[in-house]
């Protein structure tokens, strides 16, 4: 069942336009990645489907209510977490999510322990009676998800969970982002993290210059991106000339990578790894591991939107300064 | 959704986070002070209390609600909080009266503290007390629906101040407070009546010392429209500006 559905929705801001004109829906339990560069329309997206801005054209539909006339009742199924943390600085972190809370229309008694319920899932319990600007980085982000919860919404939106956060932080929110999912949210996630995106999410939308390029199960663009079946195996032992000794054995295959202890091969057709044990073996090598290795998520983030990864650690670089 | 939750929520945390912090009380208290000062070194002679008792209730509503509502919306908004508020499902209308209502009872206080004050120096009795509250009332609601028209206007507290003063200036010398309407250059005198301050003030006068000019039914019934026109541009224009 589709609870996100996007037709033709489109945000202009004087002579730029921000997002031309995108399709795409998002079914109900669905972890949906929207990815892309810096400027490409994500937040602009996000902001239309929550209500921050307002869509020059096209239209939103949200659990069945329209997303740009019915903005108010969407809000009150929705939860949202900021790129940027945006609670009070000056209020406690149980403060802060009581108030959330009240925002909507949540009882004293019923806000109060959803509050707590959540600082101890979230490991903040300790950390509660602290004003919000003395928490870090880290525990701000979480603080905010938090906030973005309190009502149990049925649909979360997240703009760049993990940006600019530890290591350690970052593995909690994933981790709590999943908890989520498991228990029947549907998730909107942004992220210029490729990594997030590929153990997060089911199913990604790659935006470039405001335009949605290509939206597919996380699983059918790895598929479709592999060129060839590729193996690696990983060797104990060694021959001189093991290149060109592979080559002879094997002449229809590639020769994609040679190391130490690994070798790679490439072949257009599915590959017979029994052949391969028993040249090794004839030659004194011993196998510890063969794998069949698949494009990772950046390789195919590079082939569908033609945007180097080097550009994308700059920018992600340039988030965290 | 139980509206009245969030209204009272959103109240309560700006008069927490903001009002009743020691800072704005003192101003209260000071700004008065001060105001009734001034006009003790201008007349270097014993003040008429009661006679410039209008002007700075006056003064301390338009002064406290136009600088802490400007201040406390831009200020949310640079950090974002704002956003926090306007993603919430309750309508603008409401969320802006929730915002509005801790600025309108901080100037409702403080034009009462001069009161207070006077009430230790002089007598106040013939005092017509329900006319002078509706009249502190609606100035406070105008001047707080004033300071967020301004604060709407502008992206930066500092922008908000000086453009406050853009407002509140003009208005303390032509709204008849330090110099009567009628003494002003005849050119200068209609500026006077399209200020909403000239109507409070002058029910203010009536209902103090009878000295007032206008109807009073006519000042409220200005202020009001004052007050409406106000809150209705102010959310137009957040729509326009905030809701982009």
């Amino acid at each position: 069942m589709k609870v996100i559905d996007v037709k033709k929705l489109a945000k202009d801001y004087g002579d730029f336009k921000a997002v031309k004109g995108v399709d795409f829906s998002i079914e109900q339990g669905e972890i949906f990645g929207f990815l892309g560069p810096n400027g490409a329309g994500k937040t602009t997206t996000i902001n239309m489907l929550t209500g921050l801005a307002k869509p020059t054209a096209g239209s939103i539909t949200i659990s069945g209510l329209d997303g740009v006339k019915n903005i108010k009742k969407v809000q009150g199924i929705i939860g949202i977490v900021p790129d940027e943390s945006n609670l009070y600085e000056e209020m406690s972190g149980y403060d802060n999510l009581v108030f959330c809370a009240s925002l909507y229309g949540m009882e004293k008694g019923k806000r109060e322990s959803r509050a707590k319920e959540l600082l101890e899932q979230f490991n903040l319990a300790d950390t509660g009676d602290r004003p919000f600007k003395a928490y870090s980085k880290g525990m701000k982000r979480k603080l905010t998800i938090a906030a973005g919860i309190i009502h149990e919404p049925e649909i979360l939106f997240l703009d760049e969970p993990t940006t600019g956060i530890d290591v350690e932080s970052a593995r909690q929110i994933r981790k709590l982002i999943k908890d989520l999912n498991a228990k029947g949210t549907t998730i909107f996630l942004t992220t210029h993290y490729i990594e997030d995106a590929e153990r997060l999410c089911h199913r990604i939308g790659f935006i470039v210059g405001g335009k949605v390029i290509k939206v597919s199960k996380v699983t059918d663009l790895m598929i479709e991106s592999q060129k060839e079946n590729i193996i690696e195996f990983v060797i104990d032992g060694a021959l001189p000339d093991l290149k060109e000794a592979l080559l002879q054995n094997f002449p229809n295959l590639t020769i994609k990578e040679i190391a130490n202890h690994s070798v790679r091969i490439g072949s257009n057709e599915k590959v017979n790894l029994m052949p391969f044990m028993k040249f090794f073996d004839a030659n004194g090598i011993t196998i510890s591991e063969a794998k069949i290795i698949r494009p990772s998520l950046e390789e195919v983030f590079v082939k569908v939107t033609g945007i180097e990864i080097e550009k994308l650690k700059k920018e992600k670089e340039g988030r965290k300064k | 959704m139980k509206n009245y939750i969030a209204f009272w929520s959103i109240l309560m945390k700006d008069m927490k986070n903001y009002y009743l912090k020691p800072p704005n009380i003192s101003w209260g208290i000071i700004f008065p002070i001060s105001w009734t000062l001034m006009f003790f070194m201008k007349s270097q002679s014993d003040v008429d209390i009661r006679g410039i008792l209008p002007g700075v209730m006056a003064l301390s509503v338009l002064f406290g609600t136009t600088s802490m509502l400007a201040v406390t919306i831009t200020f949310e908004r640079k950090s974002r909080s704002f956003e926090r508020l306007l993603l919430a499902p309750i309508s603008l209308n409401l969320l802006m009266l929730a915002k509005t209502t801790g600025a309108i009872v901080f100037g409702i206080i403080n034009a009462f503290i001069p009161v207070f004050f006077a009430s230790l120096m002089v007598d106040l009795s013939g005092i017509n007390w329900a006319s002078a509250f509706i009249s502190v009332v609606l100035i406070a609601v105008t001047s707080t629906f004033l300071g967020l028209f301004i604060a709407v206007s502008v992206s930066e507290v500092f922008e908000a101040q000086t453009f406050s003063n853009f407002f509140r200036f003009p208005m303390m010398f032509l709204c008849g407070l330090f110099i009567p309407i009628e003494n002003l250059p005849v050119f200068v005198r209609p500026l006077s009546y399209i200020l909403p301050l000239t109507y409070g003030t002058d029910v203010l006068k009536g209902s103090i010392n009878e000295t007032g000019m206008i109807a009073p039914w006519l000042s409220f019934a200005v202020l009001i429209g004052f007050a409406l026109v106000l809150f209705i541009v102010s959310t137009r224009n957040i729509k326009k500006k905030w809701i982009y």
